[in-house]
């Protein structure tokens, strides 16, 4: 018998460790100071702020049109259903009805938007768990989303497209050609994704049961989206409040009772052939109209206080906003899904393997911007 | 007996499911028609943006040197970053009546978020976007650009 060799660390003693915040699989600068005894994790306490820019504040010194380029800075994989959710917050306020051809474009470009946003975390989960390919096939494919939006807005991610009463500018002539070109083509490159990544035993083995959520759990933490739904809890804003064209398409919540990683990762696979039945619902019959409502040059919203959510690819995003009468907003508060899906971070991976770490980080989908604000 | 088969059946479904990867990247592998990549600084010649892109804020000249800016600041007002400065001149126009014209529109490239608005809101359409997007330089000073061209006129007809 070998004598074992004396660990530099006692077994235990628990020693602290800091994941970040340059940390390629933090997708951001986030630092979590994790507790270890040995592999298995104690505690995770995330520190944020470290791309802090104070978009809540400086929108108070800013006009209610000029809000709309901050909130593409702060989730910006979901940048136009940002821009919508300021924007029908506005248009609540002031009583105006946006024509339909507003509403199904926008609607159109928020599930392009969901595509996107899904594809890149396909991409950026495979390559957290060791398969660089993903992240190659994952942006291939979302370069074809991101072709659509630069014809149309002009912007690749930071689109700044709509604006309070409609689009700053009509679609492209290409648009619908474009978008029925990639449905077309991602029909049949999703089920490729399927092939890769979600039938390999290795990656299914280092998710399933990793992470688990109950439902209770996502209610009392506030979770909504994908991670909100891999837990059993229907939450999806385009089902129960729906805004802009969800009353008129039809579509499922995908809902997982499981509340793991891995049906975390399901429910985004799921959505993107729901956000796929979406748009072929709505993009050939476009109906004609204005593509912006006529509005006053300054834009005043009367006194009072006004709430709207939406549900960018992450979960639900409220805007808050307090008018004091004047032509800046008195107070705006964002309700980030990210910010509130980082806090169960600790309860998630505790007892887990440092490793299980970066697939429950992963299978979050965090995105930094977002929470700091 | 029931765990032997299972545990076999495991080893199975695990090396079905490696193969089902490899054949997805076999495919594109030995199907090199299929690659994506865009050769960057070789293709530049032929390398077309869409017209809508937002490359930078430009303001469009007539072969005459004439543009249709009037100087009235809107752009200032509505830049929510402060990256457009007005300076304006008043002259003596042909009428014998003094007008406000444009003498320098500053526009700061390097704080530009790129929203639209100026674009959008300035009411004789003299801003556009340009399609260039190589913007890296080694001064900042360089991302300073006066937008109206020197000597350059307002447009007959634009007030
Ligand atoms: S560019 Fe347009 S908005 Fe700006 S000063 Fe000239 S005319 Fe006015
Ligand atoms: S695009 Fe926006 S940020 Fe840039 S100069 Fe125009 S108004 Fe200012």
């Amino acid at each position: 018998m070998e004598e074992p060799i004396k660990a530099p660390v006692p077994e235990q003693e628990e020693y602290v460790i800091n994941m970040g915040p340059q940390h390629p699989s933090t997708h951001g600068v986030l630092r979590l100071v994790v507790s270890l005894k040995g592999e298995i994790v104690q505690n995770v306490q995330p520190h944020i702020g470290y791309i802090h820019r104070g978009i809540e504040k400086m929108c108070e010194s800013i006009t209610y049109p000029q809000i709309i380029h901050l909130t593409d800075r702060m989730d910006y994989l979901s940048a136009h259903i940002n821009n919508e959710a300021v924007c029908l917050a506005v248009e609540k306020a002031l009583g105006i009805e946006v024509s339909d051809r507003v509403k199904v474009i926008r609607t159109i470009l928020s599930e392009l938007t969901r595509i996107q946003s899904h594809q890149l975390f396909w991409a950026t989960f495979g390559m957290d768990l060791g398969g660089l390919t993903c992240f190659f096939y994952g942006l291939r494919d979302r370069e074809k989303v991101l072709d659509i939006f630069e014809e149309t807005c002009g912007g690749r991610m930071i689109v700044s497209y709509n604006c309070p009463g409609g689009l700053m500018n009509d679609i492209h002539p290409n648009f619908q050609k474009r978008t029925k070109e990639f449905i077309k083509y991602f029909r049949d490159t999703l089920p490729e994704y399927d092939r890769l990544l979600t039938g390999n035993v290795i990656f299914q083995e280092r998710l399933k049961n990793i992470g688990t959520v109950t439902r209770e759990q996502a209610i009392a933490w506030g979770l909504t989206g994908p991670v909100g739904r891999a837990s059993g809890l229907s939450c999806d804003v385009r089902k129960h409040n729906p805004y802009s064209a969800y009353d008129r398409v039809t579509f499922n919540e995908i809902i997982y009772n499981e509340g793991d990683s891995f049906h975390r990762y399901k429910v985004r696979m799921d959505e993107m052939w729901e956000s796929m039945n979406i748009i072929e619902q709505l993009i050939d019959n476009i109906p004609s109209g204005a593509y912006a409502e006529k509005m006053k040059p300054v834009i005043k919203l009367p006194e009072g206080e006004y709430w709207q959510s939406v549900e960018t690819a992450r979960g639900e995003l409220g805007v808050y906003i307090v008018s004091d009468g004047n032509k800046n907003p008195y107070r705006v508060k964002f309700r980030s899904p990210n910010f509130v899906h980082l806090a169960p971070l600790n309860l998630m991976s505790q007892g887990a393997k440092i490793a299980d770490l970066v697939a429950i980080n992963g299978s979050l989908d965090l995105i930094i911007p977002d929470i700091d604000r | 007996m029931n765990s032997f088969t299972e545990y076999f059946r495991g080893i199975f479904n695990g090396l079905r499911s490696l193969f089902q990867g490899l054949g997805v990247t076999g495919k594109y592998f030995f199907k090199p028609g299929t690659t994506v990549t865009q050769q960057y600084p070789n293709n530049r010649k032929d390398l077309k943006m869409f017209d809508m892109f937002k490359g930078e804020v430009i303001m469009p000249h007539n072969e005459k040197n004439e543009h249709k800016c009037t100087g009235c600041g809107i752009c200032e007002i509505n830049c929510p970053n402060g990256s457009i400065e007005i300076i304006s001149a008043t002259i003596v126009n042909e009428d014998g009546k003094k007008q406000r014209i444009i003498d320098k529109h500053i526009y700061h490239l390097g704080m530009c978020t790129f929203c639209g608005l100026c674009v959008k809101t300035c009411p004789s359409q003299a801003l556009a976007f340009g399609q260039e997007f190589e913007h890296a330089v080694f001064d900042r000073t360089k991302l300073t650009k006066v937008l109206n061209q020197p000597g350059s006129k307002i447009m007959k007809g634009v007030e």
